[in-house]
């Protein structure tokens, strides 16, 4: 993997960089970054992962969530070098090469999106939820669905899109 | 955005952690749950030449009580463990109340209490929760330990008291005089915002009569505001309507708000009134027969 970085005239060998070992949706990494490099960048630029979005880049709108060892957290407000040693989940983990996960189905058939963006980070979100708690409440996953920003749907037909879900997970045990 | 260069270091302990810092001079910064520091650096309000992440430092995520009830929280310990603290739920109205309102649920899995508190943002909830507790900061450096009351933990907006070769190790709450009631109730214009209006209480209550009390304000004023004359009118004396009334007052005249965004100054000042009085009326209800007001953790704050 290459990263390029922005040329600020230090000395090349002044330019910090650390090498760590993570994995991806179950597939093990190495990669060698400046230690300012955020996660979200390592995703979407080092690995080509670009299902998982940048939007207000502030910690705001939650759609750069990923799982680091099944949490939920914002990737543009975690560097890059802390995933050293972590299990790092995207939205690209949740299909199988044949099926899509329930929750993609989900927002299929409850018509959970229109333009798709936050899409990812509700996913991803909406999973760390169901991997707690399996049968939530409407106000659980408003709740848990709460840091992130959707500026299209009014919420309603995502938080059916995570009960459908939900459901559909619970059948099949 | 991405923050200015830096040199990493992520130590193993504590010691390591605390060399690391004395050996960087004096622009480095710990970096903890990362939630308040990596966006200042991003805007590159802060450019730390090194950061030191404690994430690997084991043993820092705990939250406990000693025997006699006074409360630990590590310095890993994140807002959602205490969100969903058994511990707390059961001994602490005021800090389980303020747990799941802290920014939203995805910060809540990184950002951690101590950092919050050494972050020192004049509009943080956590503060004021530990102030009204008589909480304190315990910090390590190379000269040993020293426990820094809240009260004179932060100088200043994001400003401490800590040395630059100290890690704040750890949140102390003293242990309660009675039981425990209070709550902390938040105004928020969405989940995530800064709060518009926050008001922790903290409750002692025995045999029907308040033994301590602690009142403090976030988002109105300058700085997190200690209101102390309106606690200091409910210790010794049971919660009556007038007691009541008389500290909701005495905290609203405490509030220093300004007009914003967020709301008129008049009507901020109300809000103080309004949760100091909600509040209280709870604990009222309930604290004095001994189970505590933990029902204050509103969602919809």
């Amino acid at each position: 993997m290459t990263m390029v970085y922005e040329d600020h005239g230090d000395e090349i060998s002044d330019v910090p960089m650390r090498r760590i070992r993570f994995s991806v949706n179950g597939q093990k990494k190495i990669a060698e970054v400046e230690p300012r490099l955020l996660l979200a960048h390592l995703i979407r630029r080092g690995l080509g992962l670009t299902g998982t979005h940048m939007g207000c880049d502030t910690t705001n709108c939650g759609a750069c969530t990923v799982l680091v060892d099944g949490r939920p957290v914002k990737s543009c407000t975690m560097l890059a070098v802390q995933a050293d040693g972590r299990e790092i989940s995207t939205v690209e983990g949740l299909a199988t090469a044949s099926e899509l996960h329930p929750l993609q189905e989900g927002f299929k058939e409850e018509h959970g999106l229109q333009c798709g963006f936050c899409t990812p980070g509700m996913m991803m979100a909406a999973k760390a939820l169901l991997d707690e708690n399996p049968d939530p409440s409407e106000e659980d996953v408003r709740w848990a669905l709460s840091g992130n920003l959707c500026r299209c749907t009014g919420y309603q037909n995502i938080v059916k899109s995570v009960l459908w879900a939900a459901d559909k997970l619970r059948e099949e045990g | 955005m991405y923050p200015s260069r830096f040199r990493y270091e992520a130590p193993r302990s504590l010691d390591e952690a605390i060399a690391t810092l004395r050996d960087g001079g004096d622009y480095a910064k710990v970096l903890a749950g990362g939630q308040s520091l990596v966006p200042l650096m991003k805007l590159r309000f802060a450019s730390p030449e090194l950061v030191v992440d404690i994430n690997n430092v084991p043993g820092l995520d705990y939250h406990r009580a000693d025997p006699d009830g006074t409360l630990r929280i590590g310095a890993l310990c994140r807002h959602a463990d205490l969100e969903r603290s058994v511990l707390l739920k059961a001994a602490q109205p005021t800090m389980a109340a303020a747990a799941p309102v802290i920014a939203d649920p995805i910060v809540r899995t990184r950002g951690t209490l101590v950092g919050s508190l050494c972050h020192a943002d004049p509009q943080g909830d956590w503060a004021s929760v530990v102030l009204a507790l008589g909480g304190s900061v315990v910090a390590q450096g190379p000269r040993g330990r020293r426990t820094i009351p809240m009260a004179g933990f932060v100088t200043g907006p994001f400003e401490n008291v800590l040395e630059p070769d100290e890690v704040a190790v750890e949140a102390v709450i003293p242990p309660a005089t009675g039981t425990r009631a209070g709550g902390y109730l938040k105004l928020e214009r969405r989940v995530g915002d800064f709060a518009t209006v926050g008001v922790a209480v903290a409750l002692d209550i025995s045999g029907g009569t308040v033994t301590s009390a602690g009142i403090a304000l976030t988002g109105v004023g300058g700085s997190t505001i200690a209101a102390t004359d309106a606690a200091r009118a409910l210790a010794g004396q049971p919660l009556t309507a007038q007691s009541i009334e008389m500290a909701a007052g005495l905290a609203a005249e405490a509030a220093r708000p300004r007009t914003d965004h967020r709301g008129s100054a008049d009507y901020k000042r109300h809000m103080v009134h309004t949760f100091v009085t909600r509040i209280l009326r709870r604990a009222g209800g309930s604290g004095v027969d001994g189970t505590g007001v933990a029902g204050t953790a509103e969602r919809a704050a």
